[in-house]
């Protein structure tokens, strides 16, 4: 009787200091990862707290979220409504950082930097250009020497918030795209070859002549891949790029809805690159454990001061600071109105 | 020295331990007997006493315990499958036997349809077992009746080293260099001399035939140790009967080594067949992840465990997850059917052959 009362407490004990250890838990987006674990050790220096965070997907992250598991997710795709039903409070969306998708290609002896409109973009994705030398690109492109190859796309294979982003912006410029392929983070493909991952894509475009696909701006970057120019909303040709992501973004707050779900594909203002996104923290706007709400809210307002300082040198675009201010009083109404009930609900567990 | 563990475990096993010796080791034809004499030696009426005492718990104990095992192996299964199966129920309710019978896979629509993925798995497996057989079956040959003894514990050593390389290095080598070898060589030669309709034009390197290229490779090795097994298996006697009767080396493999092997080979071949199946990671990489059924072998295509693999972390909706977990429940329905098959295989061709007279 008393080993068995012995090892109950002991068994009792383990999960208590466990918890004390680690002091936020989260799960989600492989996108943000390489940010966030900074963010998470310099924090950690900082102050002392440890959040220990699990890159398994954006769409893992959510239902990790959903089910209790995790304190925070994070997500490149906003969450359908009905899903933030499930939650057991509700949830809010706050942006953290920025991705820009960069349309990259191989064809050997033509420049860096093929303009190309939306039209273009999509028709190739839909497979119906399927040549280089297709008369739309080369309307668009005069001077430029571009051979009469064969167009291979590649694609992501596993679901990503790349292919959301992408997608997203396609249906938003191609009415035949969302009525015959549509958006999600894995859509069925019209044309071309899967590859798992940025890394694999950018792979392919590199091994295939004549090939393009989509990947995120730093392996584009790392790989040195040329990439197109395309056309945005205002007619201009921007670079990809840290600095035209968050022009984008700039351009998109008049617009931003309360909620921050909000797409910033195809924005207006000349230096906005047209296919990029945020990456949200997904955070309940209520927790039981009101020391962990407040752990929470401290370390989110330090993510949009100090963490957005790091971003760049990883090629993460930062958060225009008129938006910076607006996401802080959103992350300051978690647990705000009665910290009280949480610290009652906290003892029942 | 030896003796004392050897009388340890005591009577009981005696006669299956003797069997055990013969089927592993039967073709170094001096092993037999020393490890039969050994047994013999370790002193029966010594280990019968404690046996006789220790029978009442010990031994229920251990029957107890060792059934525990299997048991729960059987539950795990069970477990696995309903696990599945409750998953898969929103999808199974929402497609019915569309999933089955459509090659649409599209997570936005929420139509979900298998086909395509059922043909590229045993697609891609079929390829990888048409070139693995031979090879695995031939190098075997070699190594227990042709090599010099010297060299067959290398030759097989290096065989079963392919073995222990992990799958990821095996997709790794699939793009940097199997790939760009397929697109520049193999595939352009494949075009030219048979075409259409299983070698058609573009190639990109990424396809069925080099998923199944690498697939074979990784078989191999089962493939090759198991047969090697077997063709040790078969009493030297046989093949000395075959040789005092004035048949050449060939054809003393052919009816002496290769005819009474047939179960056992057969049992090798599905074996390797089944880990084709549920290869993941290296596949992905190679085979370009398109779902679509065509007679072309080096387009595209895409496989059950690779779409799990790909699509299941960032499946959100909760019908895609659904679909995903059925196709699961297909892949082992798949996996178990084979294995199953080459049972049947197994038995009715051991059956035939000791109404022959042969014994294995």
């Amino acid at each position: 009787m008393m080993k068995i009362r012995f090892s109950l407490a002991a068994f009792l004990l383990i999960p208590s200091a466990l918890s004390f250890a680690l002091d936020l838990n989260g799960a989600g987006s492989t996108f943000i990862y390489p940010l966030a674990s900074k963010w998470f050790s310099e924090y950690n220096k900082k102050t002392g707290i440890k959040i220990n965070y699990q890159s398994i997907g954006s769409g893992a992250g959510i239902r990790q979220l959903l089910t209790g598991t995790v304190d925070f997710g994070a997500s490149d795709a906003t969450m359908s409504d009905e899903d933030m039903k499930k939650g057991k409070y509700p949830i809010l969306h706050l942006p953290a950082t920025m991705g820009a998708v960069a349309i990259v290609y191989n064809l050997p002896d033509a420049p860096t930097g093929i303009k190309m409109t939306p039209d273009i973009l999509a028709g190739i994705f839909l497979g119906d250009i399927k040549k280089w030398d297709d008369k739309a690109i080369m309307a668009l492109n005069p001077g430029m020497k571009i051979p009469g190859q064969d167009i291979s796309v590649a694609h992501r294979s596993d679901g990503s918030g790349t292919t959301s982003i992408f997608t997203e912006y396609l249906s938003k410029v191609s009415p035949k795209w969302l009525e015959k392929v549509g958006k999600g983070t894995a859509v069925n493909w019209p044309v071309g070859l899967g590859g798992k991952g940025n890394e694999a894509v950018a792979g392919l475009v590199k091994q295939v002549a004549g090939s393009i696909g989509y990947v995120e701006l730093a392996y584009a970057l790392e790989n040195k891949l040329s990439f197109a120019l395309i056309r945005n909303q205002s007619g201009q040709y921007p670079l990809p790029s840290i600095e035209t992501t968050t022009a984008a973004a700039a351009s998109a707050i008049e617009t931003m809805p309360a909620d921050f779900r909000a797409s910033i594909t195809n924005m207006p203002g000349k230096d906005s690159y047209p296919i990029c996104g945020f990456t949200w923290i997904l955070a309940f706007k209520k927790y039981d454990d009101a020391a962990k709400a407040k752990t929470l809210v401290d370390f989110l307002t330090w993510s949009m001061d100090e963490g957005q300082k790091m971003g760049p040198a990883l090629h993460y675009s930062p958060l225009p600071p008129s938006l910076i201010q607006k996401i802080k009083v959103a992350i300051a109404t978690i647990n705000e109105n009665d910290p009280k009930t949480g610290v009652q609900a906290s003892k029942g567990d | 020295m030896i003796r004392k563990p050897v009388s340890k475990p005591a009577k009981g096993i005696d006669p299956s331990q003797r069997t055990v010796v013969k089927l592993v080791r039967p073709s170094k034809p001096d092993s037999p007997i020393p490890s039969y004499d050994m047994s013999r030696g370790s002193g029966s009426e010594r280990a019968a006493i404690p046996l006789v005492t220790g029978k009442p718990w010990g031994d229920r104990a251990f029957k107890n315990l060792t059934a525990g095992f299997a048991g729960l192996i059987l539950l795990l299964a069970i477990a696995m499958v309903w696990e599945l199966w409750l998953a898969a129920s929103e999808s199974v309710s929402a497609m019915g036997w569309h999933f089955f019978l459509t090659q649409k896979w599209d997570p936005v629509l929420d139509h979900f349809g298998a086909l395509a993925f059922v043909y590229g798995t045993i697609a891609s497996a079929l390829i990888a077992f048409l070139i693995a057989t031979p090879f695995g079956i031939g190098i075997a040959l070699f190594l227990t009746e042709i090599a010099p003894r010297p060299m067959r514990e290398p030759i097989s050593f290096l065989v079963e080293i392919l073995a222990a390389i992990p799958s990821v290095v095996y997709g790794l080598w699939g793009i940097f260099v199997l790939a760009p070898l397929m697109r520049s060589h193999i595939d352009p030669f494949l075009i030219g001399w048979i075409g259409k309709p299983l070698f058609a034009a573009p190639s990109t390197g990424l396809s069925l035939l080099s998923a199944g290229i690498i697939l074979s490779i990784m078989i191999l090795p089962t493939i090759m140790g198991i047969s090697r097994e077997v063709f040790q298996a078969i009493p030297r006697g046989t093949r000395e009967a075959a040789l005092a009767l004035g048949a050449t080396k060939w054809e003393t493999i052919r009816v002496a080594v290769l005819h009474p092997s047939r179960g056992g080979l057969l049992g090798a071949v599905m074996l390797g067949l089944g880990r084709a199946l549920g290869e993941t990671m290296a596949v992905t990489m190679v085979i370009g992840n398109r779902p679509e059924i065509s007679a072309n072998i080096l387009g595209p295509s895409h496989t059950i465990a690779a779409v799990i693999a790909n699509e299941f972390a960032e499946a959100t909706s909760d019908i895609h997850l659904s679909a995903l977990a059925e196709l699961g429940l297909v892949l082992m329905g798949i996996t178990i059917l084979i294995n199953l098959a080459a049972r049947i295989l197994v038995w009715s061709t051991a059956s035939r052959l000791q109404t022959a007279g042969d014994d294995s």
